[in-house]
């Protein structure tokens, strides 16, 4: 028993484990208050409900362990929303067609922006990416304000979203898979994904060994703000509708999704594994909050400390650092 | 002759970036000025002070932290928590509100020494330390005011919104006396120098046998307790308390801007808290451009980022000069 306990802490697996663990014991705290928290049905909504940040934290996770972060993450969840349902209205049904590509690749070109930022003008990620944020809410401010042709999910969106196919797996949840799996292979088995948690762990270390770092980190942002834009064309098919400051909500769960999945907020070091732990630990925490009916004030408090207390259990960092 | 020359070479090297951030805050406000209706008038002055004395303070308090290679993203919802508990606290005689004023700077430091402890003792990475203390800080506000109101001691309002005789207004005097209480006693101090030392590199003053752990819990102290005078100034010019994640994310981020405007470097060891005042007053003075320029309201947003775009992306003129492309990844 000991010796496994000590495999657990000398392999990275230990966050990974505690989150499952913490995950566990949130479902049963739940279904003493009510038996449904078990039902597959609950289940899967959570599940399904979860792929949306789920989608946001592959990109987020990807940003930190280059050893930056991603602060434009509400305002292109909002633009991947908003521009693909305004696809729509632009080009009629042909629009509608390609809404979904459309809305993802603005979502893409503002990453761009952010790693031209970041990696080639040498600017802090926190900093630069709070601009890109302060531009696409300005872009689409601008959008809505001015113009707005269509703020409606096309039914290819919607069915996206919220249908439900394959034995009943919401499809949602299916797209969160794929993205998953992709980044799992671009992590492990890429000369990429080496080259990622090479320069988390030590830039100058990954130049010096060849590693073409800007260019690395420039993908690294433009997929994250894919991923910020394809959360945000799910999201819209979920309520059918693009609205302002729909992404609000996502910067913080995901930078704590991937925290509490134990990947090293100062990059280098994590699993996708962990941010999958992390990010159903997040909606369960959120949801069960939510159903026990406390009030706002409540729910906040006991979210902040919760995800305090779990770090304070296995996210420590070392006494000192180097 | 030539030593002397040398050392205020010196020491214009060293608050080169401080003196950019005034500099940029004169063009800017210059410019803003010149395109007034009224222009350079008690009324206008006062209003623009009032703005931007509040995000001032709010960036004084990120500098802190950021001097020690942390960072404080909890300074947005403790300024908002200090707006709710001054808009029941600072009411009555004045006496009464005298004591608020009290209890408000000291629940602020409060919430900054808990940040510090869960920093230090704790061992969690203060970015992810203070994002979640700032959702609890800002479910307490919540809690507060769940809806927008509350009231504040008029007298006392009135007189630091307003001028002073002679035309200054009171809040440019507000914001000197919190520099010369707060921020000077501190950088003077072993542990303002150990605080940059720490941001510099910790290890290294592990070993000199500096008091990390102390030096980290004060400057995070500090910080909320200037946050909250932030959230008390706020009270005093809306007359309300308002629990508002909004207002608390944009001081935030705003914040971190203006550190970064300021000239102190966000991995810590250099920089001043005076950059960072003048860096939010350019801020400020960004937001009030628009107006005076007749643009539509439309543009406001886009406008903003932009220019905090390019201000930010200045930095990169340096890479120009590298010789090295090593010293890119230092």
């Amino acid at each position: 028993m000991s010796s496994l306990a000590l495999r657990l802490r000398s392999s990275e697996h230990l966050p990974v484990a505690a989150g499952a663990a913490c995950t566990l014991a949130l479902l049963l705290f739940g279904s003493l208050y009510s038996s449904n928290f078990l039902s597959p049905d609950y289940l899967l909504l959570q599940l399904q409900i979860a792929s949306f940040l789920g989608v946001v934290a592959t990109g987020a996770m990807l940003v930190i362990l280059l050893g930056g972060i991603d602060l434009s993450v509400p305002w292109v969840v909002t633009v991947g929303g908003m521009m693909s349902t305004a696809a729509a209205g632009w080009w009629g049904e042909s629009g509608a067609v390609f809404a979904i590509p459309f809305g993802i690749l603005c979502g893409a070109a503002l990453g761009l922006l952010n790693g031209i930022g970041v990696a080639y003008l040498r600017v802090p990620s926190m900093i630069f990416t709070l601009g890109i944020n302060a531009v696409a809410q300005g872009l689409i401010v601008l959008q809505t304000g001015g113009f707005a042709p269509q703020d409606r999910a096309t039914p290819a969106m919607h069915l996206i979203a919220t249908g439900r196919s394959w034995f009943g797996l919401p499809n949602a949840l299916l797209v969160w898979a794929v993205v998953g799996a992709g980044t799992m292979f671009l992590l492990h088995r890429t000369t990429l994904g080496r080259s990622i948690y090479a320069i988390g762990n030590r830039e100058r270390a990954a130049y010096l060994s060849g590693v073409n770092t800007r260019f690395v980190t420039l993908l690294c942002f433009v997929i994250a703000g894919a991923c910020s834009a394809a959360a945000g064309v799910l999201l819209t098919g979920y309520s059918t509708k693009a609205y302002q400051a729909m992404g609000d909500a996502y910067q913080l769960p995901a930078i704590a999704a991937v925290v509490l999945g134990g990947t090293n907020i100062l990059g280098g070091r994590g699993s996708h594994l962990g941010t999958v732990v992390g990010v159903v630990l997040i909606t369960l925490l959120q949801s069960i909050l939510s159903v026990m009916q406390i009030s706002e004030m409540g729910r906040q408090v006991t979210y902040g400390v919760v995800i305090i207390g779990m770090l304070l259990i296995y996210g420590r960092g070392r006494r000192h650092s180097a | 002759m030539s030593s002397k020359r040398s050392d205020w070479y010196f020491r214009l090297r060293e608050h080169r970036a401080t003196l950019i951030a005034v500099a940029l805050f004169a063009v800017l406000f210059a410019v803003y000025i010149a395109k007034h209706q009224i222009g350079w008038t008690v009324p206008v002055l006062t209003t623009a002070a009032n703005k931007g004395v509040l995000l001032a303070v709010v960036a004084m308090a990120q500098t802190l932290p950021v001097l020690t290679g942390g960072i404080d993203l909890s300074v947005g919802m403790v300024f908002v928590l200090a707006n709710c508990l001054a808009s029941y606290l600072v009411v009555g005689t004045p006496l009464q509100a005298a004591g608020g004023v009290v209890v408000v700077l000291a629940a602020g430091a409060l919430c900054g020494f808990l940040n510090g402890l869960i920093i230090v003792y704790g061992r969690l990475q203060p970015i992810i330390t203070t994002l979640a203390t700032g959702i609890v800080y800002y479910g307490l506000a919540l809690g507060l005011r769940p809806v927008p109101g509350g009231d504040v001691q008029a007298g006392l309002a009135d007189a630091l919104t307003g001028a002073l005789p002679g035309g200054v207004p009171a809040m440019i005097a507000v914001l000197c006396a919190t520099v010369v209480l707060v921020w000077l006693p501190y950088r003077r101090s072993v542990l303002g120098r150990a605080a940059l030392a720490i941001g510099s590199s910790e290890a290294a003053t592990y070993m000199s046998g500096v008091a990390i752990g102390r030096t980290k819990i004060v400057t995070y102290t500090l910080a909320g307790l200037l946050a909250a005078v932030g959230g008390l100034l706020l009270t005093f010019v809306t007359f309300s308390g308002e629990a508002s994640s909004a207002i608390g994310g944009v001081y935030t981020l705003n914040s971190i801007a203006a550190v970064v405007i300021g000239g102190t470097v966000l991995s810590g060891g250099a920089g001043s808290a005076i950059g960072s005042i003048f860096g939010a007053f350019a801020l400020r003075t960004i937001g009030d451009l628009l107006f005076v320029f007749d643009l539509e309201p439309l543009w406001q947003p886009l406008f903003q980022g932009v220019i905090l775009l390019t201000a930010v992306s200045f930095g990169a003129v340096r890479l120009l000069k590298l010789q090295n492309r090593l010293d890119l990844y230092r």
